[in-house]
């Protein structure tokens, strides 16, 4: 965890502030009366299900997306009046974006180097990023990290001081997210400031000193990863599973249960004590002739934050 | 803090590497064009002109004459058993006219048809003199063969002119949509890049490949078919750049909103398909009618194929086509200003 705030410089104005964003698309409301504060040197990520509004709440604060209403302040500069400062200023990285195939990485991230005022040698930031190896292959040879990682690396390209990321990890192996972590703490430490979108609690939990969690295009909590955990009251999760199963209503009239769910036959329950809960769940078995097939505990996540918000898990798949 | 290139140039380079990596791209442009030359310049060849298929039916009308009456190189003469297996083959078309022998002869044919007139001329002259007619004014015969003036000579600054079209505008509009789907176009906003650069990027990298695409289809018709440049080759250059440059802004409109490449494709049919009919590429435009003339001459192809022609072929100066130009520089400033203006980046 490196859920730490003291990174974050309040001695200067916030990196991001928006207030009572708004955008609707027909009849969706995609973002709707969002606020958010990200402050100067800290990692804040947008957290939230597919279809949150997590990417036209980033698009808007990267002036790709021009909201129905709301306010906007990044860097103490406004979109309207200061484009071209502002552009300059920022590093950004799309969902999905795919570059042209026919270039090599170095070509492509040369051409982006060439875009901005004042930025960072191609070659360093191709070693930052690990892709020396791949430096005259052509983009389209590239496997899914190694494109994440050069479209992280162009964003790096203008030498920026904030870096917006939306979902950069997603659908890459566990090695490449790896890299593209240490990267983004390594920014950060800088004194850099990123946002990122996000649906993976991990990523969210090790990255940032503060998420919002965005659900229907509003943000339902907000703060450092580890008090929002705490805010549960319900620091433990005890997984099991058991013949015949047992019902919520049983569950929950044992000691320190804040809150279960059932995925397929097996229970997960929010737990205050596990020395409680767990001797007093053994004997409710017992009791009931149940056998018991599996049992495992875990420490409550940001998952589970998410869960009891909203009472959905954050990846429907 | 490293050295900086000028945007313009790395966005001009990045669509040049592009392009030369993409081999069908690379045909279409060059090789395209020149096949096409070959396949059109091979069919309308000189050669000596078609004799014309005549008939001969019934009787032994003709034998007075001699076997030789329609002996006349100009004419292919096939004879009938019957009067009315002539005219059959007169109505299908096999021949242009068919002479009844009897006395008077009998020239069946359909004045409407341009070579059936001919041969009613060809015929009779040949009867005429197997019967003995004496031409009072003597006159000899001095066949013309100037390179310049054959149809290879007409075609050629079309066929250049028509390519300069198609790849202005496929390479500018295919490239942008491209972009525009896989959302660098997107990307590229977020940069602090100038909007209009991004644009003219892509117009200055056709102008790349132009000095190549003329090259080679100047070089191949000088070499292949002997077609003459009796204008300055500068004027020349500079015609095919205005052309280009209208033809890039043209792309450009046509790229500017389209979402998908069938969009695109279509559009870009919409805006070359007339110019290919109507802008004498193949044929003079002078063929449509006068009403159509003010149109046709203020499409841009027709413009660009006109001064081609006037300078290759005739050998003009700057002032003979300083209107064609004109226009071509319109049409570019006005397509590349609502381009820019009407622009969809995402």
């Amino acid at each position: 965890m490196s859920a730490t705030t003291g990174a974050a410089d309040a001695s200067r104005p916030p990196a991001i502030l928006c207030r009572g964003l708004a955008k609707r698309y027909a009849d969706v409301r995609a973002v709707d009366g969002l606020d958010l504060e990200v402050r100067y040197g800290e990692c804040f990520g947008l957290l939230g299900p597919n279809g949150a509004g997590k990417t036209t709440t980033i698009e808007i604060l990267e002036g790709l997306t021009v909201p129905d209403a709301g306010e906007v302040r990044i860097l103490g500069r406004q979109w309207g009046t200061d484009e071209r400062e502002l552009r300059a200023r920022l590093g950004i990285s799309l969902q999905e974006t795919r570059f042209s195939e026919k270039l090599t990485v170095y070509e492509t991230l040369d051409l982006f180097r060439s875009l901005y005022p004042r930025g960072r040698d191609p070659e360093l930031l191709l070693a930052d990023l690990a892709l020396e190896e791949k430096r005259d292959a052509r983009v389209g040879k590239l496997s899914g990290g190694q494109r994440q990682r050069l479209a992280v690396a162009c964003a790096l390209a203008g030498d920026p001081e904030i870096l917006f990321l939306d979902e950069p990890t997603t659908g890459l192996d566990p090695q490449s997210r790896l890299q593209l972590w240490e990267k983004m703490e390594t920014f950060r430490a800088a004194g850099r400031t990123v946002l990122l979108t996000t649906h993976y609690m991990d990523e969210a939990e090790r990255l940032c000193d503060r998420v919002a969690v965005v659900d229907h295009g509003k943000i339902i909590a907000q703060g450092a990863p580890a008090d929002l955990v705490a805010e549960l009251h319900a620091p433990h999760i005890v997984e099991f599973a058991s013949e015949p199963a047992l019902s919520a209503e049983d569950l929950k009239a044992l000691p320190g249960v804040r809150d279960c769910r059932r995925r397929d036959d097996r229970w997960f329950v929010s737990v205050a004590s596990l020395v409680d809960a767990v001797p007093a769940l053994l004997s409710r078995l017992d009791r009931g002739g149940a056998k018991l097939l599996s049992l495992s505990t875990h420490r409550a996540t940001l998952e589970d934050v998410f869960i009891s918000l909203t009472g959905r898990e954050l990846r429907d798949d | 803090m490293t050295r900086r290139r000028f945007p313009l140039y790395a966005l001009t380079r990045a669509r040049v590497l592009e392009f030369i990596r993409e081999p069908e791209a690379v045909f279409w442009v060059f090789a395209f064009p020149v096949i096409m030359a070959l396949v059109l310049g091979f069919a309308f060849r000189d050669h000596a002109p078609d004799r014309i298929p005549v008939g001969v039916a019934g009787g032994p009308g003709l034998a007075p004459l001699g076997g030789a009456a329609l002996q006349s190189p100009a004419l292919k003469t096939s004879a009938f058993g019957t009067l009315e297996a002539g005219l059959q083959a007169l109505r299908t078309g096999k021949i242009a006219l068919l002479v009844e022998a009897r006395d008077p002869l009998v020239y069946h044919f359909d004045p409407t048809r341009p070579d059936a007139r001919l041969a009613r001329l060809e015929v009779d002259d040949a009867i005429q003199r197997a019967a003995g007619r004496k031409d009072p004014v003597q006159f000899r015969e001095e066949p013309m063969h100037e390179k310049g003036s054959r149809y290879i000579d007409f075609l050629l600054p079309g066929i250049l002119g028509l390519n300069l079209m198609g790849t202005g505008i496929w390479g500018i509009g295919f490239g942008i949509v491209n972009a525009r789907l896989k959302k660098t176009l997107k990307l590229m906003t977020a940069t602090p890049m100038r909007k209009s650069e991004y644009l003219l990027a892509q117009i200055f990298s056709r102008f790349v490949f132009l000095i190549l695409e003329i090259a080679v289809i100047l070089l191949f018709g000088v070499l292949a078919f002997g077609v003459p440049i009796r204008g300055s080759l500068a004027l020349l250059l500079s015609t095919a750049l205005l052309g280009s440059l209208a033809f890039a802004g043209l792309g450009l409109l046509v790229a500017a909103r389209a979402q998908t490449l069938e969009a695109a494709s279509g559009l870009m049919n919409f805006v070359m398909v007339p110019m290919w009919l109507l802008s004498g590429v193949f044929f003079s435009a002078e063929r449509f009618p006068n009403a159509a003339q003010p149109l046709i001459r203020a499409l841009p192809l027709t413009a660009l194929n006109d001064a081609l022609r006037a300078v290759m072929l005739e050998g003009r100066g700057l002032a003979a086509i300083a209107g064609q130009l004109a226009l071509l520089v319109a049409w570019g400033l006005v397509t590349f200003g609502i381009a820019l203006k009407i622009f969809r980046w995402q």
